[in-house]
């Protein structure tokens, strides 16, 4: 199959002329790879890349410019009292806080990414979507985190995700596209190994599970279904497309699985914060809580790490 | 921002994630210097000895006797004085042993399991995560059966045997010696045991878990020994049943042996497994199911599927993506919770392994392995396959026992199942496909005793297992198991 030559009219049988997935033997990878026993030095690596890897994110109703500066500042310097802790990747906000975390930011490296185009139902016209991006990157957003249109996908409206997704990232201009898939919504890997697809062939740059804002968020076996697809498609297309977990990543043991769901899966071009992003708030404390019990022999209570 | 995220060439962090060493810790285990045989449920020591190694070092765990003709004598006149009156117990009673079995199986696990790596040389992921679960889970699902023959479809009041003389081979020491022993226990049977001579240590401490289990002398009993001792067992003639699992060559001396006497017998022997992965096959999870197939175990598994047929439509695909996968094996020290295959169980075995490699090489098939690093000690033998083989190789037809692959080719349905029956043995098959219909149609077809559609491997205690052809006979395992011992 090859895909990306593919007129955009024979979407339909490009995505369903894709491999299926096997649930019992997609998920038992997953879980064999979850045993995998991560250790000393190499923790001490996974836990600073987990960091490294980290898209900080604070996306609540209750979200205020004094949170949002807040979550910057951490963002930055995630462990005061240690000045070797490297920073996040990104903070990620509401579009209306965009502004807010930008001077904080700006000239630090610390990416600020925004979610837009309706986030979370993607339920808004497409005009409503592309206009809620623009002001996004317009505020400063350098990277941009779209949901898909669940319904048109299910419905099979791949056409209209694909249209949409190619408006958006045109909207969205130099920023970074991360395109949601929110697979808890879509019911099988084969849909979630589709929508990837779908996502890269309209130009994501990233492909991402979640908006953390239904039931089921990232699992290990949607991310190692979408590893597998961001391998193949870069084997066909010479495009390297990334992946980010969102929702439900809490703990470093957590973490360090996805590290290892990245190496034995894509490959070590893929533990790198520019092409792997975890979507998540209370891991990073974990993660500090962690670096710290091993830099210093014994764990410190939480009040020992700052609050996001 | 494009600038920001470079596009890496290379590998600039191929040793980022190296995983350090993550040994389970060889003290959960105490092995003495010296074993005896378990004959009337007390150690005693034999008169000859032999040694036992780790093959991922060749260092010598620890002695074990040898059992000789009057070893077996006694063992087998223990095993007809338990008989009586284990088989008089209500079957509730003998559940209760099992059950007891069972548990204490479960909570000595760690221990057991790295008693198995250090013997067997298998990854001690594998016995901790795959063989000490089912070991445990065999004797409670049979502890299950104990009470409820009379409804298991054998008449309304079978009957044990009597004595049931069983050898077992090397790769699951300790699962095999639970296939064995569950069913005989359950049904009313005593048994003598033999494990294979390079792995003795499980069984032994297996002796020991009867011991803890209160289960009544000479209800179990175990004799170490190579052929002779296994001989001498099968040939007895105060035994009702012998059990046999291991080589077909062996299993036809067996045969020979028990015809004319009124000995039952069951026999599971060598296979040739076929994999069939069709052009509508998850690709990612065939693969999966292939490397489980044939490197689960160092590939000692007698259901391997250790002939792939690949449909020519997606050959490429499926062998790019295999390749791929086999360079991430994890080969070495079996003790490393990391590893994925460890050590080749014999340097007779790794005799063999190389021999039918080289004749494959020689034969005009060709040969691949990832690059890999192998200890300078020990047995071991890098993850193989081979393609460009045909029906006419000699690694397509004769069971190698090792983690070598052969690959071949079909274009329909029905030349895939003409090549997978294509063999004199018919143990166990593998299909992969998305279509439910194709799945049943040509399962139906394949003569082979297990048949897996989409997975591989994959053991369950109520799950009847064995051959066809030259893979032996009876089933072992589910309702269909208490039938080779019970009258």
């Amino acid at each position: 199959m090859t895909a990306t030559s593919l007129p955009t009219g024979d979407l339909r049988s490009a995505l369903h002329g894709l491999p299926g997935v096997d649930k019992v033997g997609v998920e038992a990878r997953a879980s064999m790879l979850a045993t995998r026993s991560i250790k000393t030095t190499a923790k001490a690596q996974a836990i600073d890349l987990a960091i490294r890897m980290v898209d900080l994110t604070t996306l609540e109703g209750a979200d205020t410019p004094g949170k949002v500066r807040a979550l910057s500042a951490k963002a930055l310097r995630p462990d005061p009292a240690d000045p070797s802790c490297p920073p996040v990747a990104a903070v990620c906000v509401y579009p209306s806080m965009v502004g807010v975390a930008a001077p904080v930011l700006a000239g630090s490296g610390v990416h600020l990414a925004s979610v837009a185009t309706a986030f979370p139902s993607g339920q808004a016209p497409l005009d409503v979507k592309l206009a809620d991006t623009r002001d996004a990157v317009a505020a400063g957003a350098d990277e941009i985190d779209m949901v898909i249109s669940r319904g048109a996908f299910l419905s099979g409206r791949y056409d209209q995700v694909f249209e949409e997704i190619t408006a958006v990232k045109e909207a969205a201009g130099a920023a970074h596209l991360k395109v949601i898939l929110e697979t808890g919504e879509l019911g099988t890997y084969d849909n979630v190994r589709r929508a990837s697809w779908l996502a890269m062939l309209a130009g994501a740059d990233f492909i991402k599970t979640s908006t953390g804002k239904v039931p089921v968020a990232a699992t290990l076996p949607v991310t190692l279904v979408m590893l597998e697809a961001v391998r193949d498609f870069r084997a066909r297309t010479g495009r390297q497309v990334g992946v980010k977990p969102a929702g439900g990543i809490r703990t470093t043991k957590d973490a360090i699985k996805y590290l290892v769901l990245i190496n034995e899966t894509a490959g070590p071009d893929w533990l790198d914060p520019a092409w792997f992003r975890f979507g998540a708030s209370s891991l990073l404390n974990d993660l500090l809580m962690q670096r710290t019990k091993l830099t210093t022999g014994h764990y410190s209570g939480p009040d020992y790490f700052t609050l996001d | 921002m494009a600038a920001a995220h470079p596009h890496h060439e290379g590998n600039p962090r191929d040793d980022m994630f190296e995983y350090a060493p993550a040994p389970e810790s060889r003290s959960v285990v105490e092995i003495a210097p010296s074993y005896g045989l378990f004959i009337d449920g007390a150690f005693d020591a034999g008169k000859d000895t032999f040694k036992t190694v780790n093959p991922a070092t060749e260092e010598v765990l620890t002695e074990v006797a040898l059992a000789g003709p009057e070893d077996v004598d006694r063992a087998v006149a223990a095993a007809r004085r338990a008989s009586g009156p284990w088989s008089a117990l209500p079957g509730s009673e003998r559940a209760k042993y099992l059950f007891r079995i069972a548990r204490i199986i479960q909570e000595r696990s760690r221990e057991l399991a790295v008693l198995e790596s250090l013997d067997n040389g298998k990854p001690i992921r594998e016995s901790r995560d795959v063989d000490l679960p089912l070991v445990a889970a065999h004797f409670f699902y049979y502890a299950g059966w104990a009470d409820k023959l009379a409804y298991a479809g054998f008449g309304p009041e079978p009957r044990p045997l009597g004595v049931a003389a069983q050898v077992i081979p090397w790769n699951f020491p300790l699962l095999m010696l639970a296939w064995k022993i569950a069913p005989a226990l359950a049904t009313g049977n005593t048994v003598v045991l033999k494990p294979a001579e390079t792995t003795p240590l499980s069984a032994l401490f297996f002796a020991d878990v009867c011991r803890q289990a209160e289960l009544p002398a000479g209800v179990v009993n175990i004799v170490t020994g190579a052929g002779d001792t296994g001989r001498h067992l099968v040939e007895h003639p105060g035994v009702h049943k012998v059990a046999f699992t291991g080589s077909t060559e062996v299993g036809r001396e067996i045969a020979g042996s028990v015809a004319g006497t009124a000995k039952r017998l069951t026999l599971e022997l060598g296979g040739k497994a076929a994999n069939i992965v069709f052009d509508d096959a998850p690709v990612d999870q065939a693969v999966e199911g292939i490397v489980n197939g044939i490197f689960f175990n160092q590939g000692h598994v007698c259901c391997a599927g250790s002939r792939l047929l690949i449909q020519e439509s997606v050959y490429d695909e499926v062998l790019e993506a295999l390749k791929r996968r086999m360079t991430t094996l994890r080969v070495g020290d079996p003790l490393d919770k990391n590893t994925d295959i460890g050590a080749i169980n014999s340097a007779a075995q790794l005799a063999r392994i190389r021999e039918l490699s080289d004749v494959g090489a020689q034969e005009g098939a060709q040969r691949w392995s990832p690059p890999c690093e192998l200890p300078d000690h020990g047995f071991w033998f890098a993850p193989t396959l081979f393609t460009g083989v045909t029906q006419a190789h000699r690694i397509a037809r004769e069971e190698i026992f090792g983690p070598v692959l052969s690959v071949l080719t079909f274009r329909t349905p029905a030349e895939a199942v003409e090549k997978a029956n294509n063999t004199p043995y018919g143990l166990s098959a593998g299909i992969w496909t998305e279509k439910g219909s194709r799945i049943l149609a040509v399962a139906d077809k394949l003569r082979a005793g297990v048949v897996w559609a989409n997975t591989f491997n994959k053991f369950d205690p109520t799950s009847p297992f064995g051959g066809y052809k030259e893979s032996g006979y009876g089933r072992e395992g589910g309702r269909h198991g208490l039938e080779a011992y019970l009258a």
